[in-house]
């Protein structure tokens, strides 16, 4: 135990509106905090229910440090199970997705659950008769989780059995998600291909950040979109139309001008999105035929509706980014507190042209691969820092661009699209979740 | 110029000879304007357009990775990075003296290092040649890292 575990104030005190500690990035000790109590308090993105499409489907992966598998079971729901044997601990399942049947079965003494984790059977059960097994919680098969909800195709967990609904927690931000889904004539995703699988070495919360930190595309990826812009002018005359690969990468190359007029906007819990105005994808060309495909389902009003909603970056806190308008999702799983992992997920928009796919496909590859020239642009400034905070003399990390005295983020705001706003909220709501289970130390 | 099995593994090794001397512009005179570099993600992937790989470029995408590497403000090639080929004597799938193709496929091993960090990365490299104008050239390129569904650190130069 330490400065913070069971100091509550201590924690929040390392927020203070306008600067953040140096320790909510490289001390361990609060990274240890934040598994335990906010992921735990929080809702948290666990997969995506085309990845579990029928009944026995498996996906396993992680909520924070959380080993977990998402499962279908026999009445067609989506369940999330801690992956591990009540009796020893096993992991129950080890590759990343399948279909375990009618039930699941430990591969080290062979006990069995049902699909929704209840105990099914022990061999050589008498063994326990009279044992005071039946009372133990190791007799209950599976853990679960406090909760789970399928939101519109994703499936989100929270971990703590009491606490804040889906539906406060997220509120009027899942008009993003919503969007995204829109796009689809038939109003439904599907998971295209594994993830990128990027590591980082920094911690998680500097890229979670970075996606509404719109102050840093015409600098840091000066090498990479601002190199393809001159090569571009060299090998083709002005009027030659952007190929895909061109519109994907110019747009990080606007000007200061460009983002501040995007605007941000800001959600109660540490969510919010750049691009309120327009972004980076306002200006994809059209798709034959995509957009009379959606305007068939919901009529030519409607359908140029969704498609002029152009968000760039949603954060969904604590730890999620979506693209609405190229139905990108990427999760920043923490590891250790200098230690994460990117996945980039895609999505299909099912009834839509696979061109749409293909662009991105493109963009996935282009933008978040780990041989990604615009990633390696990124990954420098996460560890740069990272390496750079342990730096004694200054504590502290500035996030006062376009700061208020007493901002009230439990309201939604829209602001400049430049300022640091978004990332204050995800430090409001992080004090806020992280907090909220701890208990105060006895004063004695 | 006549090809034999010899001369179409001399070229191979040319090729990786120059990715490691770093003779970029060289290696990228090797290729057909129309090639493409690919890296599947998935193990077997079959589809390069329509689901994610790690890498499907084309000439202008790869002249754009290659001019970045020299860039002033490329901060993550400062310092730069090194890379290194061990080849596997490579296999001839197929040889068309005819229609001047040939097939190979080459497992190798890929070290890429810079600044404390190295890594090795395990792969087979898959080439479909052309003779055009009496010189060999790429057409295509196909690298398949074994362990494509692991977590990776930046790859910035080129298996
Ligand atoms: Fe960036």
């Amino acid at each position: 135990m330490g400065r913070y575990t069971e100091n509550p104030k201590a924690v929040a005190d390392l927020f203070q509106g306008h600067r953040v500690h140096r320790d909510v990035y490289i001390n361990n000790e609060i990274y240890n905090i934040e598994m335990k109590h906010l992921f735990a308090n929080a809702w948290v993105f666990v997969g995506h229910e085309s990845q579990t499409p029928n009944k026995g489907d498996y996906f396993a992966t992680q909520v924070a440090d959380q080993p977990v598998v998402q499962v279908r079971h026999s009445d067609g729901d989506i369940y999330v199970l801690r992956n591990r044997c009540p009796h020893k601990g096993t992991k129950i399942v080890i590759d990343r997705s399948g279909n375990t049947g009618k039930f699941f079965r430990c591969p080290y003494h062979a006990w069995s659950f049902k699909t929704n984790g209840n105990l099914l059977a022990i061999p050589l059960k008498k063994g326990y008769q009279d044992t005071g097994f039946s009372d133990s919680e190791n007799s209950k098969g599976m853990p679960g989780v406090g909760a789970v909800k399928n939101y519109r195709g994703f499936i989100f967990c929270r971990l703590a059995e009491q606490g804040i609904s889906f539906e406060d927690f997220f509120g009027d931000s899942l008009s993003s998600l919503d969007n995204m889904v829109d796009r689809s004539p038939e109003g439904r995703l599907e998971v295209v291909g594994p993830p990128l699988r990027y590591l980082h070495y920094c911690n998680w919360k500097m890229l979670v950040e970075n996606q509404t930190d719109t102050c840093h595309p015409m600098v840091a990826h000066e090498s990479s979109a601002g190199t393809a812009m001159k090569l571009w002018d060299e090998v083709t005359d002005k009027d030659t139309p952007l190929p895909p690969a061109m519109e994907i990468i110019a747009p990080f190359m606007s000007p200061y001008e460009f983002f501040e007029e995007m605007g941000i906007r800001t959600w109660p819990n540490g969510h919010g999105h750049t691009g309120v105005h327009h972004s980076i994808h306002s200006k994809y060309s059209e798709i034959p035929g995509y957009k009379e495909s959606l305007a068939k389902t919901y009529g030519t009003e409607k359908a140029e509706e969704i498609l002029a909603e152009n968000r760039h970056n949603t954060v969904y806190f604590p730890n999620i980014m979506i693209k609405g308008p190229i139905q990108q999702l990427r999760v920043f799983i923490p590891l250790a507190a200098d230690k994460c992992i990117v996945e980039s997920y895609i999505y299909r928009l099912v009834g839509a042209p696979e061109e749409l796919t293909a662009r991105t496909a493109m963009y996935n590859r282009m933008i978040n691969a780990p041989t990604s020239i615009v990633g390696h642009d990124d990954l420098e400034m996460y560890e740069r820092a990272q390496e750079g905070l342990h730096a004694d003399g200054m504590e502290w990390v500035n996030i006062q661009r376009l700061y208020e005295e007493d901002e009230d983020f439990s309201k939604e705001a829209v602001e400049n699209g430049t300022t640091e706003r978004q990332m204050r909220n995800q430090f409001d709501a992080w004090v806020k979740f992280i907090t909220m289970s701890m208990k105060q130390e006895d004063a004695s | 110029m006549s090809i034999t099995k010899e001369t179409l593994i001399d070229f191979l090794y040319d090729e990786a000879r120059m990715l490691d001397e770093g003779r970029f512009d060289e290696w990228l005179a090797l290729w057909l304007p129309d090639g493409h570099y690919w890296m599947p993600l998935d193990y077997q992937q079959t589809d390069p357009i329509n689901t994610t790989s790690l890498m499907y470029e084309d000439l202008f995408m790869l002249k754009l990775r290659v001019e970045r590497l020299n860039g002033a403000r490329t901060f993550s090639q400062k310092p730069k990075s090194r890379c290194h080929h061990v080849l596997q004597r490579p296999f001839v799938d197929e040889m068309n003296a005819e229609a001047g193709r040939f097939v190979t496929t080459t497992f190798m091993h890929y070290v890429e290092t810079r600044l404390d960090e190295q890594q090795l990365l395990a792969l087979t490299a898959r080439h479909e040649l052309a003779l055009v104008d009496g010189r060999l050239r790429i057409a295509n390129k196909r690298v398949d890292i074994v362990n494509c569904d692991a977590a990776f650190r930046n790859i910035q130069l080129l298996p």
